[in-house]
């Protein structure tokens, strides 16, 4: 059976994980290893008046008790900035490594308590005594501008104000349209619930002068940069950050947090290792949130029902401090999506981001692309049920023409390459859309509404051109390297910045080798996680690990074939130029001769016969890629709801994932991702959601009351793909991980709404809960009862 | 957790003593709630007197009850071959319990005992019936739940079996919260010849109580169809981030329509 590109080959990583093998941070241990607990602010929004820790400092086991005013350290960055509308910057307030003078969240870190036992900096904790000012917390996302002054000089709470598009033509648009559709939308806030909470281990080489940092983390290189440069301005050399095993991650474990770094910055003042991990409800509170965002929609088509306009007016939540990309979040990767698959003249939207008293938003699956897809998806809806289309109809009428191709947006993007009808026809056919209303009235009859709901998405992933980039405000490249290293007997260690935290990279970056070199799957390692073992990287986020990370991987094999086929030559007695390489063999054009690549592997190593005048000896080669554009996967989501009109449940009877992910390195896993994507999206759709009383408590801060979607909340998915390969990248890939997760809520949104529109309902927010759709159902009754 | 005694006798008497010799004590049975509070350092009991090595975990048939040791773990009751042929309901409850990790280890007389307003137990003791036996008495199960996290249990008084009326009918049938599933609303209906029992749990703010006005409807005509013209007042019932107390009335109609079959 074949281990290449597009073979499903069982994940090799999988005997470790599922057996409990893997290695996480936390099952690090490090000799004369101390633990550190967090005082954590159990108040919204507060001026600190004192913080007396004498009595802790003085507890059973306790080394050290630190506060804010000890730390002479940077706090964590903003890696992303966008201009004002105004053209003034974005505000980016200081975030203190722990509190000084002032709480912004409950969670936020005031103290840190450092003992022999956890136990002992627990019960130690406890006697930190902080005395507090109250101020009024900051909770409405609608009058956060309003609000008391979180951060001091920033005016209305505001971080920034940013646009993009041309206002007047959109407003033109809107002016002169047949029909505006007007909609307002929520995305809820979610919660990332990795199974793996955050986890850090510090380690201070006092010979060395360096540290070595165990964390959880997604991109351990830019952990390193950003504590070494910025945070504690030292060479970087002098810190080697390890991401062991990571149990997931889904964006939350991007961003440097400040637990880490003041377990490194104290490792130094105590010479000890310093452990922290956090408990689950020290990741709900302080594990940056994702989405919230609320988006005022308008939508101008023709007489013909052809979109001419769409303007969309965002706000968007960005918490107590500005995290790493929660900038870019609602901004470049939102804003730039608006024009979904359709062909939209004229688009313009403004997005105010504010700052309230909860914990920090940033990038969470999908980030910025689900919440632009979800607005788009529902103003489609309910514009074809306002022209009374069928939905499906409607967007195919608007879908950019394949002949469009390359399509330049209104939004800056420049989609490559794309052909979305064949995508929605087989979606349909997958689902049986067209005898859909026999099965609405059969259920019916047994007193169920049955609902279908479609969503076509976009999103633009293998982030990122740096150039682009960084001309749209990002600091850091968006790049990635990968080395691929000969051994002599012909085995291959490949390492990479890309990080595995459950996507499978051991097992779809050997199958890039094995299609390449023609060596098994089983002698190819995958080396990363680990600063000092791996070229630079920029880690794993945003769909990117293959579509920029796999593509260096294949770069870095041109070079080992290039260098090979001259080893080859000379072996063969032959001109480089005539020698072929093919399924793991040399053959020269026109002759019977042939090496094998093992052979040119040993030959490399123990040159004895070897072109050493003109070649190197050794077969190892490094590349970096940095992608001309963003990859666009794409596709259409259906999902086929019941009501139970008695309770408000939904059940989701059937569902249909069709996607354009490009060229598929390993479908099984491909699949897997399209699953996860899909579960995350129902979960933020009917069950999940980070709830803040009015005065900033997250009531909703463990399972007891966050609803995260479980085995039976899900129906069996059925998942197709078309396929039109990536027009600028060797390996002809897209990106599937965050599909799932932006298709997915609008098709169940829609779905439901679609179920109960025979009784007029036109709207329901996420998470469409059962006590929500019951309401729902029993106010359309009363309304038809009057 | 806070650094606690741990305490495991070897009968009910020797656990009294055991409990008698700390200052706040506390017994642990399955665990389930107590383990994590104390994890989340939100109690800190002086010791733990950990009553599984009791004997507390048998269960019989009695002739006209189903007596069920307390320290009888979910999943045995929900596999038990004699609860299953007298009382199915009981079984079907103790096995929609939590997961599979606290059927293995939460206990009948821990759930009785804590008296959460979200647990399933409390019902069926309630519509069944039960009498439950401490060291030192019977008590009724109309006499038993005294309001939210509330019971008659004295600070020394140990559960030690609860004796469930076998009915002629019974059916237990929950909506369970979506996130921590337990009962959002649990109804547990008894028929008993011409007596019906429907017990509520999940939805009162007193903790589980008796629907008298659905038991004297199905008393005189046991369907479903006969409760449609029962209106659930939502006066009492507990309305929080999950279900408003109108939403809560309209469960408990609907739940015990699905239990009357």
């Amino acid at each position: 059976m074949s281990e290449g590109i597009g073979a499903s080959v069982q994940r090799k990583e999988d005997k470790k994980f599922l057996t409990g093998k893997g290695r996480y941070t936390d099952d690090i241990n490090r000799a004369g290893q101390v633990y550190a607990h967090f005082v954590r602010s159990d108040i919204a929004h507060a001026n600190i008046k004192s913080i007396n820790t004498k009595v802790a400092a003085e507890a059973s086991g306790v080394v050290a008790v630190y506060t804010g005013e000890d730390i002479d350290v940077g706090g964590p960055i903003c890696g992303w900035v966008v201009p004002n509308r105004d053209g003034s910057a974005t505000h980016e307030p200081p975030h203190p490594l722990l509190a000084k003078g002032k709480v912004r969240f409950v969670g936020d870190a005031v103290a840190v308590v450092i003992a022999e036992s956890l136990q002992e900096a627990k019960s130690a904790s406890e006697l930190v005594e902080v005395d507090y000012d109250e101020l009024p917390a900051v909770v409405n996302l609608e009058t956060a501008s309003s609000g008391a002054e979180i951060h001091e000089g920033m005016a209305e709470n505001r971080y920034f104000d940013w646009e993009l598009g041309d206002e007047e033509a959109t407003d033109n648009a809107l002016n002169s349209a047949s029909r505006v559709v007007k909609l307002t939308v929520r995305n809820n806030r979610l919660v990332p619930n990795p199974m793996e909470p955050r986890s850090a281990l510090a380690e201070y080489d006092e010979l060395n002068d360096s540290y070595t940092l165990y964390t959880t983390s997604q991109s351990p290189h830019l952990t390193r940069l950003v504590l070494a440069a910025f945070m504690f301005q030292i060479p970087e050399s002098k810190i080697r950050v390890v991401a062991p095993d990571v149990g997931g991650g889904f964006g939350a474990k991007i961003y440097v947090y400040v637990e880490e770094a003041v377990c490194t910055w104290a490792s130094k003042k105590i010479k000890r290792p310093i452990k922290w991990t956090a408990d689950r409800t020290q990741a709900f509170l302080t594990d940056a949130h994702g989405r919230d965002h609320i988006n005022n929609i308008q939508l101008a088509l023709d007489s013909n029902n052809k979109i001419t306009g769409l303007r969309v007016d965002t706000l968007a939540n960005l918490g107590g401090y500005l995290s790493a990309f929660a900038v870019a979040v609602p901004t470049y990767l939102h804003g730039t999506l608006l024009s979904g698959l359709y062909d939209i003249p004229a688009i313009y939207t403004n997005v105010k981001g504010y700052a309230t008293t909860t914990t920090p938003v940033d990038a969470y699956r999908g980030a910025g692309r689900p919440e632009a897809t979800y607005l788009l998806e529902r103003v489609m809806d309910q514009a074809a049920r306002e022209v009374g289309m069928d939905q499906a109809e409607f967007r195919r009428l608007n879908f950019i023409p394949k002949d469009a191709f390359p399509y330049q947006t209104a939004v800056a993007l420049q989609y490559d390459i794309g052909d979305y009808e064949p995508a929605l026809d087989k979606a349909m056919e997958m689902i049986d859309y067209k005898n859909f209303e026999n099965r609405r009235s059969e259920a019916s009859k047994r007193g169920k509404y049955r609902g279908i709901g479609v969503s076509s998405y976009i999103e633009a992933c293998g982030i990122a051109p740096s150039a682009v980039a960084g001309a749209l405000g990002g600091r850091v490249g968006g790049w990635e390297s990968a080395s691929v290293r000969v051994d002599p007997t012909g085995t291959i260690t490949v390492t990479t910045g890309a990080h595995s935290h459950g996507q499978g990279h051991a097992t779809t970056f050997a199958q890039i080798v094995t299609e390449r070199l023609g060596v098994p799957n089983s002698s190819v390692e995958l080396v990363h996680g680990d600063s000092d073992r791996s070229p630079f990287g920029m880690g794993t986020y945003g769909s990117r690990s293959l579509a920029v990370g796999g593509v260096a991987i294949s770069k870095a094999i041109d070079k080992i074939v290039e260098k090979s086929k001259k080893i080859a030559a000379h072996l063969m007695e032959a001109s480089a130029d005539d020698v072929e390489f093919k399924d793991g063999k040399f053959t020269v054009a026109g002759t019977d001769k042939e090496t094998a690549f093992g052979d040119v592997a040993l030959a490399a190593y123990v040159p004895h016969n070897y072109p050493l005048e003109t070649l190197e000896p050794g077969l190892e080669e490094t590349a970096f890629y940095d992608p001309m554009n963003f990859t666009y996967p794409a596709g259409t989501h259906i999902a086929e709801v019941e009501v139970d009109p008695a309770t408000g449940v939904v059940e989701i009877v059937d569902w249909a994932a069709c996607d354009d992910f490009g060229n598929l390195i390993n479908p099984m896993i491909v699949e897997g991702q399209v699953h996860g994507g899909i579960a995350q999206g129902i979960g933020q759709a009917l069950l999940e959601n980070a709830h803040y009383d009015e005065n900033g408590q997250l009531l909703t801060a463990s399972y007891m009351d966050y609803c995260m979607p479980r085995a039976d909340d899900l129906p069996s998915f059925k998942v197709g793909y078309t396929n039109t390969p990536c027009t600028h990248n060797d390996l002809g890939v897209k990106g599937c991980g965050e599909a799932g997760a932006i298709a997915s809520p609008p098709a169940l949104i829609n779905a439901i709404i679609n179920a109960l529109s025979p009784l007029g309902v036109t709207d329901m927010s996420m998470p469409a809960t059962p006590q929500k759709v019951w309401k729902a159902i029993q106010d359309s009754q009363s309304v038809a009862a009057e | 957790m806070y650094s606690t005694k741990y305490m495991k006798p070897n009968s009910t008497s020797e656990a009294l003593d055991a409990i008698n010799s700390l200052g706040e004590g506390k017994f642990l049975a399955g665990g389930m709630t107590l383990i994590p509070t104390l994890k989340q350092r939100l109690a800190n009991p002086d010791g733990l007197v950990d009553i599984s090595g009791c004997d507390l975990d048998s269960i019989a048939d009695e002739g006209e009850t189903i007596k069920i040791g307390a320290m009888s773990r979910h999943v045995s009751v929900a596999e038990s071959a004699v609860v299953k042929k007298a009382i199915p309901a009981l079984a079907k409850l103790a096995e929609g319990i939590g997961d599979r990790q606290v059927r293995n280890r939460g206990t009948l007389g821990g759930s009785v005992a804590n008296n959460d307003p979200s647990a399933c137990y409390p019902s069926a003791v309630l519509a069944l019936k039960a009498n439950v036996h401490t060291n030192s008495r019977s008590i009724a199960a109309d006499d038993f739940f005294t309001g939210m996290f509330e019971t008659a249990l004295e600070e020394d008084e140990i559960i030690e079996s609860i004796s469930f009326l076998k009915p002629t009918k019974a059916n237990y049938v929950k909506f369970p919260n979506p996130a921590s599933r337990y009962a959002m609303v649990g109804v547990f209906v008894a028929q008993f010849g011409d007596e019906v029992r429907v017990a509520v749990t999940g939805a009162g703010e007193g903790g589980v109580f008796r629907h008298q006005e659905m038991e004297s409807v199905l008393s005189s005509n046991f369907s479903a169809d006969s409760l449609s013209s029962v209106n659930i007042v939502s006066d009492g019932l507990i309305s929080d981030l999950h279900a408003s107390a109108e939403y809560r009335a309209n469960l408990i109609k609907e739940m015990t329509k699905r239990a009357v079959v």
